[in-house]
Formats: structure tokens, sequence, C-alpha cells
């Protein structure tokens, strides 16, 4: 089974913060890791790789050069092969074009019987990227999966992470699945896997090599524009509750009805 | 301090180092108390490949020296001594066949234990038998195409988890400690069986077991080199072992300094932190001092050893002495700064501290190190 994993580069949000006077990310010195949830995503290629006794996961990435450096994790973590599709051109890319690009990256390679995302990405959070590629490609997709319980050359039964708790769902390949994190628990790279990602050859694939139509890509095929971004300002109410936890459930209560006629709650 | 790692070493130690962070810390207290076999967290460092660090290429493993195990096992030891014990009493079980078995005994032993599908066990100790090996009553007799073993092994690392063995048995009790040889025993050999579990102090994570021999016939291939050779295995065996010990005792150390030093900034009597004082002050520092020392000689230990010398009984014992003995004061001291808090179940180092009592007594106690090392010294300047 082929299979492909879209890993993103994130800034790791532990150390991310807005600068309160510009309302801008700082992203100095901030380091950059694989989205979390893509971490589980490769896992999960590596471990339906290991059951089935064959096949190829691939990871791919839509980013710049220092890309690189995530790439051969992927790679000591389990990866046969790494792909980062790369140009100037894709600069300002919002999850339309970056779905465009990926799934034409996707075509470039030959398609594959299976592709892996994260649920959402920690920094742009949309969770659109993988339904995108998935309708882009007219394969069917599960979104939030947090389980696949069967697996064979056609189909997947995968369960799907629910409210109130979870749909069982079979699935026709070739198909896009995006995980949840409680899908399984990423492994500790191997010395192996590591000697491995040192020598790896990272494949590269650019605006030309995925035939990506100029108007379709970057900001120029971006729908979408960041008017503003800034931080919500702490609305600052708190109303601390007093009394036996029956008095206090009670007035609890009138305030919740209050809230709810919308009239200013004290 | 800049060690001077090649890259590859790096790699071990960030390796190790993860899975001590991610796995085993959040663990260890929890292990502790249940006296749980860490089979999960040990399959995660075989997935790792840290099982086959000195593994000879050509039977699956990373062909590393005694550095690397160093390096490795003082990451682990940083976690949890106990599943630092499990982990190295692997290599003190495959040693023998390393060193002294067949070509066909490597080729089926060795992936088995590098790919870490296989755990591997030690034993050479019995009721009579601890610091003087020739008390050794264990027999085997080759009847036929089989041998006979008949005898109790006591204390044995990884006992009932490991399937692969290595036994010392008299085989020509005639010839005193040219009549010893060692046998590979696997998990499920008619007439093999282990004792309960036995309770201990510290390391209680770690699985410590008699191996029971009644009339336990194995083929005559399982003897490893010839009869009559199992001391002088052993002794070499130790001695590229024990580094690995002292590097648990430095890791050990370093992760109860690790716990120290931020309660000390924290904790606040008399209006300040009690690192303000400097009588604490003073044995975080004696702890730190002590810690990097015997860092420096465990590394300088295992890079002598990997360039093979002919003889590094007495810098093995030396090694192992002068970390051990740190551990036990490092951790003690530990406990002392962090007071009550300190000797309560809720901070690690009270664990830490009765984990590192293990550390003196076995791979050859202390006194018997001391004994080796007065002895050569006795020899040097005669
Ligand atoms: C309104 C808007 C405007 C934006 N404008 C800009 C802009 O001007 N400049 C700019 O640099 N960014 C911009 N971004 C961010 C950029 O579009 C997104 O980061 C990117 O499209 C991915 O979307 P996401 O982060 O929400 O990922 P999600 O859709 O949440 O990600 C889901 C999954 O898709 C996969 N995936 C996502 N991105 C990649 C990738 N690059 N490579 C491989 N796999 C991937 C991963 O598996 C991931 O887990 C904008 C985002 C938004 C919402
Ligand atoms: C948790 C645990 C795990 C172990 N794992 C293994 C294992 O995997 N495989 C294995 O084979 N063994 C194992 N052992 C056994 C261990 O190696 C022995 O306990 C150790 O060698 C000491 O032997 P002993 O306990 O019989 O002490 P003894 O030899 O009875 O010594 C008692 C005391 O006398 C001192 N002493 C003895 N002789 C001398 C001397 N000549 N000069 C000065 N002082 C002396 C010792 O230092 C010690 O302080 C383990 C033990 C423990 C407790």
């Amino acid at each position: 089974m082929k299979i492909i994993v879209c890993i993103k580069q994130v800034p790791d949000v532990t150390e991310v913060h807005l600068d309160p006077e510009t309302n801008t990310m700082t992203r100095e010195g901030v380091s950059a890791i694989m989205n979390p949830y893509d971490q589980h995503a490769l896992e999960e290629a590596v471990r339906l790789r290991e059951k089935l006794g064959g096949g190829e996961v691939t990871a791919l990435t839509m980013g710049p050069p220092q890309a690189e450096g995530m790439l051969r994790d992927a790679v000591a973590l389990g990866a046969d092969r790494v792909v980062l599709v790369s140009d100037r051109a894709f600069a300002g890319s919002d999850t339309w074009a970056t779905s465009y690009t990926l799934e034409h990256a996707i075509n470039a390679l030959g398609g594959a019987d299976l592709i892996l995302c994260g649920k959402q990405a920690i920094d742009g959070d949309t969770a659109q990227v993988g339904p995108g590629m998935a309708a882009r490609l007219g394969i069917p997709f599960v979104t939030c999966v947090q389980k696949v319980r069967e697996v064979d050359e056609s189909r997947l039964v995968v369960e799907r992470m629910m409210d109130d708790g979870y749909d069982v769902l079979a699935v026709k390949l070739p198909a896009l699945l995006t995980v949840v994190k409680n899908i399984n628990e990423p492994r500790v790279p191997s010395l192996k896997g590591k000697m491995k990602a040192k020598k790896v050859e990272i494949e590269r694939l650019n605006a030309e090599t995925i035939a990506a139509k100029a108007d379709c890509i970057g900001l120029p095929g971006s729908p979408t524009q960041v008017a503003k971004v800034f931080a919500p300002e702490a609305r600052g109410k708190r109303i601390e509750l007093q009394g036996t936890l029956e008095e206090q459930l009670a007035q609890l209560a009138v305030k919740l009805v209050e809230l709810a006629r919308g009239q200013e709650v004290r | 301090m800049d060690y001077f790692l090649t890259e590859e070493q790096q790699m071990i130690v960030d390796i190790a180092s993860q899975v001590t962070d991610e796995r085993i810390i959040p663990q260890r207290a929890e292990l502790d108390e249940n006296h749980t076999f860490p089979r999960e967290i040990l399959n995660e460092m075989a997935q790792a490949d840290l099982f086959g660090i000195p593994i000879p290429e050509a039977y699956g493993g990373f062909g590393g020296g005694c550095m690397d195990i160093v390096l490795a096992v003082e990451q682990i030891g940083r976690g949890d001594v106990a599943v630092g014990t499990a982990f190295a009493a692997n290599f003190l079980g495959s040693f023998p066949i390393m060193l002294s078995g067949s070509e066909e005994q490597k080729n089926k032993y060795l992936p088995e234990v590098a790919s870490g599908r296989k755990f591997a066990a030690f034993g050479l100790t019995e009721a009579n038998a601890g610091s003087d090996a020739s008390g050794i009553q264990t027999t085997a007799v080759l009847d036929g195409d089989e041998w006979v073993i008949n005898g109790t092994k006591q204390w044995i690392t990884n006992g009932g988890e490991a399937d692969i063995y290595s036994v010392v048995a008299i085989t020509d009790r005639a010839r005193g400690p040219r009549g010893a040889s060692i046998f590979i025993l696997e998990k499920g050999d008619p007439g093999f069986t282990f004792g309960p579990k036995e309770k201990k102090m510290g390391i209680r994570a770690s699985s410590t077991t008699e191996l029971i021999f009644k009339d336990c016939r194995i083929p005559k291939d399982r003897i490893v080199g010839r009869a009559g050779t199992g001391f002088i295995t052993v002794m070499k065996t130790l001695d590229i072992s024990r580094p690995g010990i002292a590097s648990l005792a430095v890791g050990l150390a370093q992760g109860a300094l690790d716990e120290a030093v931020p309660y000390a900034k924290q904790r606040r009597q008399f209006g300040k932190p009690i690192i303000a004082f400097q009588a604490v002050q003073h044995l975080l520092a004696d702890m730190a001092i002590g810690i990097e020392s015997s860092r420096a000689l465990v590394y300088a230990t295992a890079r002598h050893i990997d360039a093979h010398p002919k003889n590094v009984s007495r810098v093995s014992a030396m090694c192992k002495t002068c970390a051990t003995d740190m551990a036990m004061k490092v951790t003690t001291d530990a406990v002392q700064v962090m007071g009550g808090y300190g000797y309560m179940c809720d901070y690690p180092v009270e664990k830490m501290m009765r984990d590192a009592k293990i550390l003196q007594i076995y791979e050859g106690s202390n006194q018997i190190q001391r004994n080796v090392i007065g002895q050569e010294l006795n020899r040097e300047y005669s």
C-alpha cells in the first residue's frame, strides 16, 4: 500500500506569544516542530505498513527549505521517502491554495492508496486542508479518525470521533483520513532511523514540476485575506458564588437564566 | 561539559533521554509502588534500537562499544535505575555469547537480543556463592548429547522475564576455578523454573528471582566456549559491564540533583529561598562536583575499554566504585536538601536514595572492587 502523510511545520506554540503592541505573533527565536497531529498521522501510517507487512510511507510537506529538518525527523520516525514542495510562488497560500498545491504534488508523485493528515494544524487551525485535498482528488475522506479497525488493500474500517461517542465507517480506497491524537502514541525515533535520516535524499518538487497554474497558488491563488490578527481582549468579568453547594447552584441557575434572556449578569 | 561525543553518540543520548523524559519519568513512581516489570517501556527502547547498541552489525545490532552503552544507560538511570537495571542486564546476559559463543550461538541469539524480541539475563550468584564465586554448587553433567543441569541461582535480574539466560555451572569440581562453564538456558527448557519475585528495598520495578534447575536437560551445543573457561568469560563480562553500572549511578545522581536544585530555589524558610543559605549551596555544589568527576571517569574508562587494552579490571573497578559511592551520597544529600518533603513518597528522591544502594552491592560489591584495585597496586609496586 502506498501511503502519503501530509505533515506541516508549525511554530512550537509553547514558545509563541502575541506582541500586545503590534498584535503580531513573535516568531523570532521560536523553534519549528512537526504539527503534533501530523506526528500521529505519520505514526499511524508506519503502523499500517508494519501491520500489512509492506508498502511505502511518504511524508510530504509544502513549506520553505527550513522544513527539511522536519522531513529528516519523519524518516527517523519511520517514513521511507520524504518530499518537499517548495517555491517562492507558494508564499501567502491560504487553505484553498495549500490544498491545491498538495493535491498537485500528490498527483505528481503518482497518487496514493491512502492519504493521512492531522485533524488540524495548531497554527492555522482551520482543519480545511485535508478535506480540501480529498475534494480536489475526488476521493472519500473521514475526519477525526480515532482508530483504524480493519485494513486491507481495498478498504478501511475506521472510527470517527464524535462529541457523543464515535461512528464506525467503512471507506473504499483510495481515501483520505484526518486523525486525532488518541489514535496512537507516536514512537520514540530509532537509532537506525536517525542514521538513515542523516543520509536520506530529500525529493524536491516546485510549482513547475507539479504543473501548478500560477493563479491558483500563493497569494494570487488565495481568496481569503487576513484583515486583522489580534489577541482578543480579556473580558475580565468574574463572579464568585458564595454559600453551600446547593445555594451556589441556585444562584448559578438564576444567572444562567438571566444570561439566556440577554440580561446583564451581576 | 563538552565530552566531544560523535554525532552518533549524540543521537544515542537524544533517543535515550527522550525515552526517559516521555516514558519513564511519568510512570516510575507507579511502577515502583506496584513492583511492575516495565515491559512496555523496554519494548519501546527496543523499538528505538537501544538494545542493539553493543551487538555487532553482522548480528543485527549497532556495533557500538562501551562508550555507547554508558551514554544510553546514563540517561535511562536518570529516569529510573530499575528500568536501567532491567535494560543493562540484557547486555550482561549477552556478553558471554558475544565474547566466547560459537558462530551458531551468535547467529541464533544475538539478533533476538538486538531487536529486543527476547530479553537476556546473567546467572552467577547462588545462596552460598555471592562475592566468592568459588562457592557455586550448580552442576552440569554431560549425558550423551545433553547437559543435565542441577542447582539454584539466586537474585537473578530479569528472572522469569528474560528468554535467554547465561548461567554458570560447575562441569569439573576437581579443577576448581578452571572447572566452571557457561551455558545458554532458554525459558521453557524442561526442568528450568523460577522462584517468586523477591521483595526489595529499591529497584522494585525490576524482576529478581531464583533460577531453579531440576534435572534440566539441554542440547550439548548450549555450552559457551570450551568447558572450564566459564570464569574467564565471567571476569571479562563483568569487566566490560561494570562501567554500565557506574553510568546508572551517574544518571541517578544527576536525576537527584535535577530535583534538588529547583526545590532549593523555590522552598522558602526564614524569609528566603533555602538555596540562599550557604550550607545548602555547598551541599548542592558537592553533589555537582561528585557527579561531574564520576561522569568524566566513567567516560574515560569506557573509551579506554573501547581501545581494547589487555587488562581493564582495575579501571573498570575504579569507575564502578567511585560512581556508585558518589550516587549513594548524592541521593542521600538530595533528600537532606529537600528535608521532610524529600523523605515523603510524593517526591522522587526517597526512591532514588533506596535505588542507589543496590549499585554499591551488585556486579561485585564495592569492597570486592577495592580488593581488586588493592591487589593490582600490590603487584604493581612489587
Ligand atoms: C484566512 C487565512 C489566511 C491565511 N493567509 C496566509 C498568508 O497570507 N500567508 C501564509 O503564509 N499563510 C497564510 N495562512 C495560513 C495557511 O493558509 C495555512 O497555514 C495553511 O493553508 C494550512 O492551513 P491550516 O494551518 O489551517 O491547516 P489545517 O487545514 O488545519 O491542517 C490540516 C492538515 O493538513 C495538512 N497540511 C496543512 N498544511 C500543510 C502543508 N503546508 N504541507 C503539508 N501538509 C499540510 C496537515 O496534515 C494538517 O494536519 C492563512 C490562513 C488562513 C485561515
Ligand atoms: C537486586 C539484585 C540483583 C542482582 N542481580 C544479579 C544478577 O542478575 N546476576 C547475578 O549473578 N547476581 C545478581 N545479584 C547478586 C549480586 O551480584 C550479589 O549480591 C553480590 O555479588 C554480593 O554477594 P552477596 O550478596 O552474597 O554478598 P556477600 O558476598 O555475602 O557479602 C556480604 C558483605 O561482605 C563483604 N565481603 C565479602 N567478601 C569480602 C572480602 N573478601 N573482602 C571485603 N569484604 C567482603 C561484601 O562487600 C558485603 O558487604 C543481584 C543482587 C541483587 C541484590
